[in-house]
């Protein structure tokens, strides 16, 4: 019989006192520990069995970890320990960056957001994690801790493979920068689930745009897309597109579908490949047209 | 494997307990201090039965490994009428007909009355979103919203 109620395999918890020594036990242990935040990630991976770990090691409370601070210079600095219900009660976060409080509130439910973590949701390298798409065109650096001190890499280039990063054994994402966004800019996140809530993405639609002289439309707009292809991404071609005329509603028609043809998904269980396709036309064209109206006003 | 000592309060009382280290908050809860009004519904964070008040907001605490509670402050369904009086909100949701079978109400009403203390007035809309994560099989949801809107007054 199957056990409805499976606990956690057996495993030691470990909370190291410094990003050094979490380095250093995450590279001794390279196939046997990983780190965790909120864990609303591992738990369930370990208590399917498709994760096996000996040790979770805890981040919570290393240096900078614990950071949630806006920077009218630097940007929003959010640190691996801050939970998503954090992020979007941040007046900072409202003001400056009202997308990024969209997408954290689409996750799961609010009880949920009180454990998991926008770092967490990143290095889990989903295709699907519904705030990877606004970190992604809002530029976000990650920095990282590894057994040679700290150093940066920008999203766009951390996604390797479903569940795979850059990541070298050691490494410990310490926090994410967003720099300060463009003036006049607006942001959305179209996130189409099974139901209202709680749902992993089948497709996720992230789209800014603002003002921008040296682009021939005077526009800049920028699109990320999630769970259709092996790794969020986003959609260069569409952007370019919108870039190079002026903005009309047939325009936005035809960068929607340059987004659809850029996209590989699977089938699965939440929708299949063809469904996944259009639906990501519909939304890209839905939020182009939300963001371009809210430009114009 | 090795048992860590964790101290922690939970519905007021000092606590010190013994925990296996992959045991999750709900188990420790139920488990080593019986409190059985928490309940497993999942063990996946899906359904929101396993609700309780961590440092003041919920949680699912089968989202929670008890070896990291050392030193927070738990409140369960327990907590909720320490003295035998019921809340406002328990009252509600008898007096509304919110309670069928009862499996989700102990995390139901955790959350609500986390909403209540971060929102004393929601709006229908606002009610129905702080409990998207609590399940409920029986009643269909609108005694329920009922119950906080009535509980809200
Ligand atoms: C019921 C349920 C519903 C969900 N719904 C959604 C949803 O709607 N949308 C969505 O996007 N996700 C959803 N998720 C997935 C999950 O909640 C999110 O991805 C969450 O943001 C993960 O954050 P965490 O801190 O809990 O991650 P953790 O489980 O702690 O970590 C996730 C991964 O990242 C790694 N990691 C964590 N921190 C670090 C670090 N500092 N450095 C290096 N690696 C690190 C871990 O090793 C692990 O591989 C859901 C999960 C559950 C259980
Ligand atoms: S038992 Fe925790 S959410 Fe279902
Ligand atoms: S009353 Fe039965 S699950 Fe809600």
């Amino acid at each position: 019989m199957i056990n409805p109620h499976p606990g956690l395999p057996e495993l030691q918890y470990v909370k190291p006192a410094s990003l050094v020594e979490a380095s250093k036990f995450l590279a001794e242990h390279e196939n046997t520990a990983k780190p965790f935040s909120g864990g609303t990630d591992s738990f369930v991976r370990l208590r399917d069995g498709v994760l096996k770990l000996d040790y979770l090691v805890d981040v919570k409370g290393l240096d900078g970890t614990n950071e949630l601070s806006f920077d009218p210079q630097k940007g929003l600095t959010i640190g691996a320990a801050v939970t998503m219900n954090r992020v979007a009660a941040h007046p900072d976060v409202i003001k400056h960056y009202p997308n990024l409080a969209e997408a954290a509130t689409s996750v799961a439910s609010y009880q949920l957001r009180n454990r998991a973590t926008i770092i967490g949701n990143i290095c889990n390298a989903s295709p699907a994690g519904d705030t990877i798409g606004t970190c992604m065109v809002m530029d976000g650096v990650l920095r990282v801790h590894g057994l040679d001190g700290i150093y940066s890499v920008p999203l766009n280039a951390f996604f390797l493979a479903p569940g795979r990063t850059v990541l070298k054994p050691g490494d410990v994402v310490v926090s994410i920068t967003l720099p300060v966004p463009q003036e006049g800019f607006i942001g959305t996140y179209k996130k189409l689930g099974r139901n209202m809530i709680g749902d992993l993405s089948i497709v996720g639609v992230t789209v800014m745009g603002y003002p921008c002289n040296e682009s021939p439309s005077g526009y800049r707009f920028r699109i990320a897309l999630a769970s259709v292809a092996p790794v969020p991404f986003e959609a260069l071609k569409a952007e370019a597109a919108l870039a190079e005329k002026n903005i009309t509603e047939d325009l936005i028609a035809e960068a929607a579908k340059v987004a659809m043809e850029s996209v590989t998904p699977i089938d699965d269980v939440r929708g299949s490949a063809r469904y996944r396709k259009f639906m990501v036309r519909n939304l890209t064209r839905e939020a182009l047209t939300e963001v371009w109206k809210k430009l114009n006003k | 494997m090795s048992l860590k000592r964790i101290t922690l309060t939970v519905n007021d009382l000092v606590e010190t307990v013994d925990v296996p280290q992959n045991m999750t908050l709900l188990q420790m809860i139920r488990e080593k201090l019986s409190l059985t009004g928490t309940k497993n519904g999942c063990s996946a964070g899906e359904c929101g039965a396993c609700t309780v008040l961590m440092n003041g907001e919920p949680v699912n605490s089968c989202m929670v490994l008890a070896a990291e509670c050392d030193g927070v402050k738990v409140v369960t369904i327990e907590g909720l009428a320490k003295t035998g009086t019921l809340s406002e909100l328990q009252k509600a949701i008898i007096s509304s007909g919110g309670v069928q079978c009862g499996f989700c109400t102990p995390g139901m009403l955790i959350s609500a009355t986390a909403l209540l203390k971060r929102n004393p007035g929601p709006s229908d809309t606002e009610i129905r979103e702080a409990i998207v994560g609590n399940l409920c099989r029986c009643t269909g949801y609108v005694r329920i919203v009922d119950a906080i809107r009535q509980a809200a007054k």
